[in-house]
């Protein structure tokens, strides 16, 4: 389904198991569709949901890493690092099989939008599954708005945050139940409804949004650790708190 | 346009499945969202209206097709089938803006589903409008699956002309 106003191009693409939205200038059209299609290879290299991936053979031991596609090497390399900077808060291994997918949707996403904007797009934003980036701005110097779904209220936002070339991800209790495991007790992670993490690049950004949802009340000085991210949560017994520097982002 | 109020249909039949679901009634439609097809009509068709009763909150019951003024379309969504019955609302739309929420049809024979007119209804109509007015470009929330999409927010957005 594409569509959108003039001179602007609105995109959603059904992979990775979301959907992933695009808002971009109608000259990158070209771009759209080469980004799109990595997104599908990813999802065909990457998903532990299908058995022929790399992912899923290297994880059943059928494929050696150098029998994989050389992104899965990257992807693990970076994995360990965010791992071993959260105190084993994001691990790969959180559901008992190798699964990077913490870390391989927020990659894809932000290279998707890298590959737009060296099309020359001045401004555009990718969601996928409820995670953002946003390149530029959305055109007359004005900066995006990305609301915060409120984990509590159906449909509600919490707050909206605002800003350029920045990311936005949260994680939370989904659609399914809790589905985000404390790799350190083996337990869902309960303290938290949701948190939202916001950077300059998703990749990051979404990786630490996860450990920070398995962290739960401990995220709230880890997130301040981190320098270039803040963050905004909802306890789950609907109390709120953010990092120091998180005003800065609020429309 | 026609797709905003087919989606913003299907979010109110998700969140009447999603309070079946709390109070534990056993029958939650698996496809109460059929906003594929998009019978939507518009310009001020009216639809039938299954009681005269008023939905408690500031949505009236019943179409407003004969009450435009200049500039306004009235959008009608398909009929949604829940577990208590069909419902379907209509949106009046100027410049592409949602300006009045009514309710054609919806669910009057359990004492669910008074818990439900009384709650889901004003609440999910008016949050919706809160969303269009806060005019965000995005939304970031936990993970939706590719079936979820269709409720959220973001898929109003991405529809919106």
């Amino acid at each position: 389904m594409t569509g959108g106003q003039a001179g602007r191009l609105r995109h959603a693409e059904h992979v990775m198991g979301t959907v992933v939205s695009f808002d971009l200038p109608a000259c990158a059209a070209e771009e759209l569709g080469r980004a799109v299609r990595w997104l599908h290879w990813v999802d065909a290299t990457f998903s532990p949901y299908r058995e022929d991936s790399d992912v899923s053979r290297f994880g059943a031991g059928t494929l050696s890493l150098a029998q994989c596609a050389p992104e899965l090497t990257e992807v693990l390399e970076a994995c360990a690092a965010v791992s071993a900077l959260s105190g084993g808060y994001f691990t790969t291994t959180a559901s008992g099989r190798f699964d990077p997918s913490g870390y391989v949707k927020g990659w894809a996403i932000e290279r998707a939008a890298a590959m737009i904007t060296a099309a020359g797009s001045a401004g555009h934003c990718v969601n996928g599954g409820g995670d953002v980036q946003c390149a530029g701005d959305r055109g007359s110097g004005q900066p995006w708005r990305i609301g915060i779904a409120d984990p509590l209220r159906a449909s509600a936002l919490a707050l909206v945050v605002a800003g350029r070339d920045f990311a936005v991800a949260t994680s939370g209790v989904a659609e399914r139940g809790p589905h985000i495991v404390n790799p350190h007790t083996g337990q869902p992670a309960t303290d938290l409804a949701s948190v939202t993490v916001v950077g300059s690049g998703l990749t990051l950004t979404d990786a630490y949004a996860t450990a920070a949802f398995a962290m739960g009340s401990g995220a709230r000085d880890w997130v301040e650790s981190l320098d270039g991210y803040e963050a905004f949560a909802i306890t789950s017994r609907g109390a709120d708190w953010q990092t120091s520097g998180f005003a800065a982002y609020l429309a | 346009m026609r797709r905003v109020i087919l989606t913003i249909a299907g979010t109110i039949a998700g969140l009447v499945a999603l309070l079946s679901f709390k109070s534990h009634v056993p029958t939650v439609p698996s496809a109460s969202v059929s906003t594929t097809g998009g019978t939507g009509s518009t310009g001020g068709t009216s639809a039938p209206s299954s009681s005269p009763a008023t939905v408690p909150g500031e949505f009236p019951m019943g179409s407003l097709a004969g009450t435009l003024t200049a500039g306004e379309t009235a959008v009608s969504g398909q009929v949604a089938n829940t577990a208590y019955g069909p419902v379907q609302i209509q949106l009046v739309m100027r410049n592409g803006k949602i300006v009045k929420v009514a309710v054609l049809r919806q669910p009057a024979n359990t004492i669910n589903d008074i818990r439900i007119n009384d709650f889901a209804f004003p609440k999910l109509i008016g949050e919706t409008l809160a969303a269009q007015t806060a005019k965000i470009d995005a939304v970031s929330g936990a993970s939706y699956t590719s079936a979820g999409y269709i409720q959220s927010l973001q898929s109003a957005l991405d529809n919106r002309a």
